[in-house]
């Protein structure tokens, strides 16, 4: 019975002596809830966003404060019109000073009369399918990026907000007969593509821009295989990054599609600008080039000079169009 | 005229989530919008905060700045509202804005997002205060009515204040002098580019 009460005792000293050092250290701690709280510049420098728990059912709405925006706000505010504008506006000009200098680079052993056939109908029809897409995707693009600046002053807000909206769907729809069109000029011209020896040399030449030279080319020559690969991969990053924007969240956040326009923005005003000498050349800058997508024949004589070796597999081939096809206008010579 | 300010006190929000559910209820916001929210950061660890969060009504905000159609403007009180007549749906102000404020209805939906939406301070839109066609497009207009954001007026422990800038930076500071700390005044360096010496 003695024991018992001595056990108790004991025990209650042990559990006495335990509050007593558990309670020291408590004591010690002052009250001072912002000790460890969480700071929001220090949460800033070390991720450059906050983010947390949330317990509404959207949780993209975890993301606090993310202020990179602001770098993006530069980009799309200062840099980007200033890259679009140099080579949109450098392009013109150059193509603009070439034309005044140099003028229509012509045919110079005139029309033989004779034509070959240089594109077959669904190679055409494919071009202008991407073109017309190309046309409206690159207007209604660079509305978004200029058209506060140059075109609603003088439309007014109601009549430009009207026609964003219209861009804007035009913009997204016609994205995917552009990237269809883009993966078939991919695989149906990559055979004559392929950069080889002879546009080495067709580049050291200068492509027959200057003066009245003439290097050999096959089927593309190496202006023509830059165009296409311009077209190829710069298609390719416009509609990827293109639908990384259009379907938001799948896959990247705002980081992510502030890099997907940054990218879009950039590939597609340069893409613009290649694209406006493409036209040129083959318009008025050169005779008898336009007919190569227009009818799908092109003069043999037209084809001896830009693409001789072409030409002549061809010739070895098939032979030209005899008779088939007068030529519409007279001799240019 | 005021400047008027959001201020959450994020030692005093106690993530209850009153003022989201107050916004929904009080503009009717559509499915899927919050126009504001409680995030709470280190959530079950030491130095855990909430923080509600809206549109902080920027000084020079980005989504203005960045709008193709300039459908934004910004009113007297300094309050910035957008017209959602004018608006496209673009997406830009999203990208743009550090607080994740402008949410649209449709996102995700091939690109067609719809109009934008976000916190309107209370304040409608360019539509003639208090009716129908402005509480449909963008809810209450109770600033026009000279009633405060109901957020920050039904805030159950006076964490979330909404009012003129300067006024709340004061109260805020006697808290935070009377209580002898302050986590700060969340935001206002992004949205404001100053802050509240504590």
């Amino acid at each position: 019975m003695a024991s018992f009460a001595r056990f108790i005792r004991l025990a209650f000293g042990a559990w006495a002596l335990l509050l007593l050092v558990t309670a020291v250290p408590a004591s010690a701690q002052q009250v001072n809830p912002t000790a460890s709280a969480v700071k929001e510049q220090q949460l800033l420098q070390e991720l450059n966003r906050i983010q947390g728990r949330v317990s509404i059912p959207d949780q993209r709405s975890r993301v606090l404060e993310q202020p990179q925006g602001r770098e993006w706000r530069e980009f799309r505010m200062v840099t980007l019109p200033w890259i679009g504008g140099v080579a949109i506006i450098g392009m013109i000009a150059v193509i603009m000073i070439f034309y005044l200098t140099r003028g229509m680079v012509r045919l110079e052993s005139g029309r033989s009369g004779r034509t070959v056939v240089r594109f077959n109908g669904f190679e055409r029809f494919v071009h202008w399918m991407t073109a017309t897409c190309f046309i409206i995707l690159a207007i209604s693009g660079l509305n978004v990026t200029f058209g506060r600046q140059l075109l609603l002053p003088l439309i007014g807000f109601e009549a430009f907000s009207e026609w964003s909206q219209w861009a804007k769907y035009a913009h997204n729809y016609l994205s995917f007969p552009f990237t269809l069109g883009v993966v078939l000029i991919f695989l149906m011209w990559i055979g004559g593509n392929i950069p080889g020896k002879v546009d080495i040399e067709w580049a050291k030449r200068g492509g027959g821009l200057i003066g009245h030279d003439h290097p050999p080319a096959y089927r593309f020559n190496g202006g023509q295989k830059m165009i296409y690969w311009i077209v190829v991969l710069g298609g390719g990053l416009v509609a990827a990054s293109g639908y990384a924007l259009m379907f938001p969240f799948y896959g990247t956040g705002i980081e992510g599609m502030q890099m997907a326009q940054i990218v879009h923005a950039i590939v597609a005003v340069l893409f613009v600008a290649a694209m406006i000498g493409h036209i040129y050349i083959g318009t008025i800058g050169m005779e008898g080039a336009f007919e190569a997508m227009g009818s799908g024949e092109v003069d043999v004589n037209w084809a001896r000079e830009h693409h001789r070796l072409w030409l002549d597999e061809q010739m070895a081939r098939t032979g030209p169009n005899d008779g088939q096809r007068q030529p519409a206008s007279a001799p240019a010579e | 005229m005021a400047r008027m300010k959001f201020l959450c006190d994020a030692d005093r929000c106690i993530e209850c989530n009153a003022c989201v559910t107050a916004c929904k209820n009080e503009h009717e916001v559509p499915w899927g919008i919050n126009r504001r929210r409680v995030v709470t950061i280190n959530d079950g660890k030491p130095g855990e905060r909430s923080i509600s969060m809206a549109c902080m009504h920027c000084t020079d905000a980005p989504c203005a700045a960045v709008c193709p159609v300039n459908c934004f403007y910004t009113t007297a009180d300094a309050v910035v509202l957008h017209s959602k007549d004018l608006c496209i749906g673009c997406g830009y102000c999203f990208y743009a804005c550090p607080f994740g404020a402008p949410q649209y209805p449709k996102v995700g939906n091939f690109g067609s997002r719809g109009k934008m939406d976000k916190c309107t301070y209370c304040a409608g839109g360019p539509e003639a205060d208090g009716s129908k066609e402005e509480y449909e497009k963008y809810g209450a207009n109770r600033l026009a009515e000279g009633k405060l954001p109901l957020c920050a007026e039904m805030c159950s422990t006076k964490s979330l204040l909404a009012g003129d800038g300067e006024i709340i930076a004061q109260i805020y500071k006697e808290r935070v002098t009377k209580r002898g700390y302050g986590s700060g005044a969340w935001g206002w360096k992004t949205a404001y580019r100053e802050t509240i010496e504590s």
